[in-house]
């Protein structure tokens, strides 16, 4: 693609031209706004992970939380016992998360196990290893795992120590990465195959799709992204605590976003990450000038059931439409 | 029973399927053939089995006895996706389209499994198939915006796309006005023509199936109970007094 | 092991069962009818506990008197949910379903947290220190009271589902919808009705769970997931799945909690869950959808 088409691409030019405010957005920003950029982009990522097994295959789980916790012991288990670079327990991560979400996917779907169903399987198994994690010593059960803060002044990028920009750039890159290959993933054979089945599935088979297989490679692929989310979260807090990292509030926190956004679609799980932790930071201080415990969380609550009303199929698909960006692409 | 061997295989050779649901026998030692090139229809009152058969042969439905081959190759029992890959594309009486993809988006999820999954080509080859039944200026609809008509017509292109040799069509002309089942029955019969497909169909359109079948099977109460030219099923006694002493179409 | 022990824990965990097994029923009701799976029950059933906590504490009623109050209050509270607000989403896709049902959960949840605080709140009556013996076996009296009270409802909803009119009506909603609009049932009506009767048995089971345990606020998401369990075990859709299912849970939580360590007990009944689901996806006494 040449520079001018590229140009003449208004949804291409507004996406470089938010990826290049991002670029340069810790320049401007103070300590505060950082960090909600990076929980921001955070959010976004595990969205988009989850997007790629529900948005795209439309396989529901809401035990998302799993693959998250299981990417973040990993990655700091290994540190904290062996010293081991993030990059390897990365791969460690990706690959447990991956057996994991096999084991769900092939025992959910040879057991025709669909649906709801499946999304409460899901939510078995995320919180069977929460409590498995919680009473496992090598983890330091439920007393938490920490991983060692001895390098705050220097960026280390290979074994992730560093300053609060440094983890900003860090998942600013994956969520760029997870982005494309979300992009390029709706557009090959497996993209129309996976939105096929999640159209209709009796139909897709009819049309000599292997759905079993298909699936599977949703939940894999779904999995091993959200276990790198996790990585971040343990390198990034420091801590890990089985109660809150497989949380059933983990995982229905990391699909709201998407949910609200646009299920299915590339830009929803940014855009929706974005309304929710600004809407949530917003309510916490008005919460605060209240002084009344709960408020915020009933005014979040409100806020959600109004989008649901007035948008329920995201956000994102209403503005793409009142910016003219439709056609083409989702 | 025995079945004359032609000297050719047929595309399509169904021995002796039988479907029981729950001790019902919905389909009982029901034999014919589909020859190579040839549109054979299978007509019969409400609930004589023809979907059941359908689905059987489609691998919707596992047969609980008796055999199915395509083209020569046993392909009892495949299930669905397989059967498909081995050549058979199906329609569904009840159309399933995707209803959140847009018409080309349909018929390219058909057409994928060619070329290596090249999509360039997949959309290509799904906009001709468009073209041919007549739905070409559509494409970038979504498909859940399409009428009826259009949906039957979707249904056919997207099933075309997989490449078929043998297609099922399951009662694509119901709910279609006289013209528009005129057009369906002329694609179809180009489609014959030109390119040699073989067609099995379901059809409660007589008109539909004078015009386009060389060979009529009926089934009634499961079982087959006459089967030749449409001029020769239309005279015999026993499909007259099945159609006349029942529900007449 | 003593033989005793074991025997008191077992009875122990199949009274506590009964009443799981009547709120799992109100979860049953309403997914068995209208296909919806209420993610806002177990905040239902703190509603419910608070409830009852609030008419003892300001009013004196004692909870098992209290019960038919309460469970009309939590009736009211389904039946305008639904008529008003979830009937709007019915036939949505799943994920659109849950987050009404979450949004509705953390409204009643954070209410609930504004009005009694983070703290836990309990219910001390007479009997909560009183206990039958039969033989070597002790039975708490609040327990077998509770599960007595939890068997008499289950009892009257079954009757109601096959006697009455209503109950009838309900059926063939759940049957068929289009069916039951084509004879003339007002079937948005019939569904608020449903949604009431499924918060009612809430309301009932909270009455009784509010003996035998203390009550705060985040109980509910733990509660929500224990009728998931329950209901999923025994069958969505199906009631005395719903009981059996609960009686299932509450004998594998006290006998792991009792026999292997109590932190432990839900990951027990989640491994039953999961083994369930994969010998028999649609529960012990459910029906293929």
């Amino acid at each position: 693609m040449s520079i001018a088409t590229l140009l003449s691409d208004r949804r291409a030019v507004l996406l470089l031209g938010l990826l290049a405010v991002l670029v340069v957005a810790p320049l401007g920003a103070g300590d505060y706004l950082l960090s909600i950029l990076i929980t921001i982009l955070l959010q976004a990522y595990l969205g988009m992970a989850w997007n790629v097994m529900m948005g795209f295959a439309g396989q529901f789980s809401l035990g998302h939380a799993l693959y998250v916790g299981l990417g973040a012991y990993a990655g700091g288990a290994l540190f904290v016992h062996f010293g081991t670079p993030p990059l390897i327990g990365a791969i460690a991560g990706m690959v447990i998360s991956a057996a994991a979400g096999a084991v769900i996917g092939a025992l959910g779907f040879r057991f025709k196990v669909m649906g709801v169903y499946f999304a409460l399987l899901t939510i078995a198994f995320a919180e069977f290893t929460r409590i498995l994690f919680d009473h496992w010593g090598w983890v330091n059960a439920s007393s938490g795992l920490f991983l060692p803060v001895s390098n705050r002044v220097t960026n280390d990028v290979w074994m992730l120590r560093g300053s609060a920009t440094m983890f900003y750039y860090v998942i600013l890159g994956m969520a760029v990465l997870a982005f494309a290959f979300s992009r390029s993933l709706l557009r090959r054979r497996i993209g129309y195959y996976w939105q096929a089945i999640r159209e209709d599935q009796d139909a897709a088979d009819a049309l000599g799709i292997d759905v079993f297989r298909l699936k599977m490679i949703a939940v894999i692929v779904s999995a091993s992204m959200t276990s790198l989310g996790g990585l971040f979260i343990a390198f990034y807090n420091n801590n890990l605590y089985p109660e809150s990292i497989f949380s059933m509030h983990r995982s229905i926190e990391l699909m709201l976003g998407t949910i609200i956004g646009g299920i299915g679609t590339l830009f929803g799980p940014i855009l929706g990450a974005a309304v929710l932790t600004v809407l949530g930071e917003g309510l916490t201080v008005a919460g605060n000038a209240i002084g009344i415990d709960g408020i915020k969380q009933i005014a979040y609550g409100i806020c959600l059931l109004a989008i649901l009303i007035l948008k329920p199929g995201g956000l994102w698909p209403w503005l793409r439409h009142r910016l003219g960006l439709d056609g083409g692409g989702r | 029973m025995t079945v004359a061997q032609p000297i050719t295989t047929p595309m399509l050779a169904v021995e002796d399927i039988g479907k029981s649901f729950r001790g019902l026998r919905a389909v009982n030692a029901v034999s014919f053939h589909v020859p190579r090139g040839d549109i054979v229809a299978l007509i019969g009152p409400n609930g004589a089995g023809k979907t059941t058969t359908f689905n059987l042969i489609a691998g919707a439905l596992p047969p609980s006895e008796g055999r199915i081959l395509l083209d020569g190759h046993d392909i009892t029992g495949l299930g669905q996706a397989r059967i498909c890959r081995a050549g058979i594309g199906r329609t569904f009486q009840i159309v399933k389209p995707f209803a959140g993809l847009t018409v080309e988006e349909n018929v390219m999820v058909g057409a994928l499994r060619h070329d290596d999954g090249d999509v360039e080509k997949a959309r290509a080859g799904a906009n001709e198939i468009l073209r041919l039944l007549e739905l070409g200026d559509k494409a970038s609809h979504p498909a859940q915006s399409l009428t009826l008509p259009d949906r039957k017509r979707l249904e056919v292109a997207r099933a075309l796309a997989t490449r078929p040799k043998l297609l099922l069509l399951d009662e694509v002309m119901a709910g279609l006005r006289p013209v528009e089942c005129d057009r369906m029955v002329a694609i179809l019969t180009a489609l014959n023509q030109e390119t040699g497909l073989t067609i099995l169909l379901i059809e409660h359109v007589m008109r539909a199936v004078m015009a386009l079948s060389d060979h009529v099977v009926v089934l009634h109460h499961g079982e087959k109970i006459a089967e030749g030219t449409p001029a020769e099923v239309t005279r015999h006694p026993k499909v007259l007094e099945c159609y006349l002493g029942e529900e007449h179409e | 092991m003593d033989a005793t022990f074991f025997l008191n824990v077992t009875s122990g965990g199949l009274l506590t069962g009964l009443v799981y097994g009547l709120m799992a029923l109100g979860l049953s009701v309403i997914f068995g009818v209208m296909r919806v799976v209420n993610f806002a029950h177990g905040d239902m059933m703190v509603l419910a506990m608070y409830t009852a906590f609030l008419l003892f504490t300001k009013l004196g009623i004692e909870p098992v008197p209290a019960l038919p109050l309460v469970a009309g209050i939590l009736f009211v509270f389904g039946y305008l949910l639904q008529r008003f607000l979830i009937n709007r989403f019915l036939g949505v896709s799943e994920h659109i379903q849950f987050l009404l049902l979450l949004s509705i959960a953390i409204i009643i949840t954070n209410v609930m947290m504004m009005v009694f605080g983070p703290d836990a709140r309990s219910i001390q009556l007479d009997a909560s220190f009183e206990s039958y013996s039969i033989g070597p076996l002790v039975l708490d009296k609040v327990r077998v009271i509770a599960a007595v009270a939890a068997g008499g409802v289950a009892l009257l909803l079954g009757a109601f589902f096959r006697y009455t009119t209503t109950g009838t009506a309900i059926r063939a909603c759940a049957d068929n919808p289009v069916g039951a609009r084509v004879v003339g049932l007002d079937v948005e009506n019939l569904y608020a009705v449903t949604f009431g009767i499924g918060a009612a048995c809430v309301g009932a089971a909270g009455c009784l769970l509010v003996l035998l345990v203390d009550v705060h606020p985040n109980l509910s998401s733990d509660y929500t997931l224990l009728g998931f369990i329950i209901v999923i075990l025994g069958g969505l859709g199906s009631l005395g799945g719903a009981l059996l299912g609960g009686i299932l849970v509450g004998l594998s939580e006290a006998l792991s909690g009792a026999l292997i360590e109590p932190s432990l007990k839900s990951m027990f009944s989640f491994g039953l869950l999961i083994l369930v689901l994969l010998l028999r996806p649609h529960g012990i006494l459910g029906k293929k959808p």
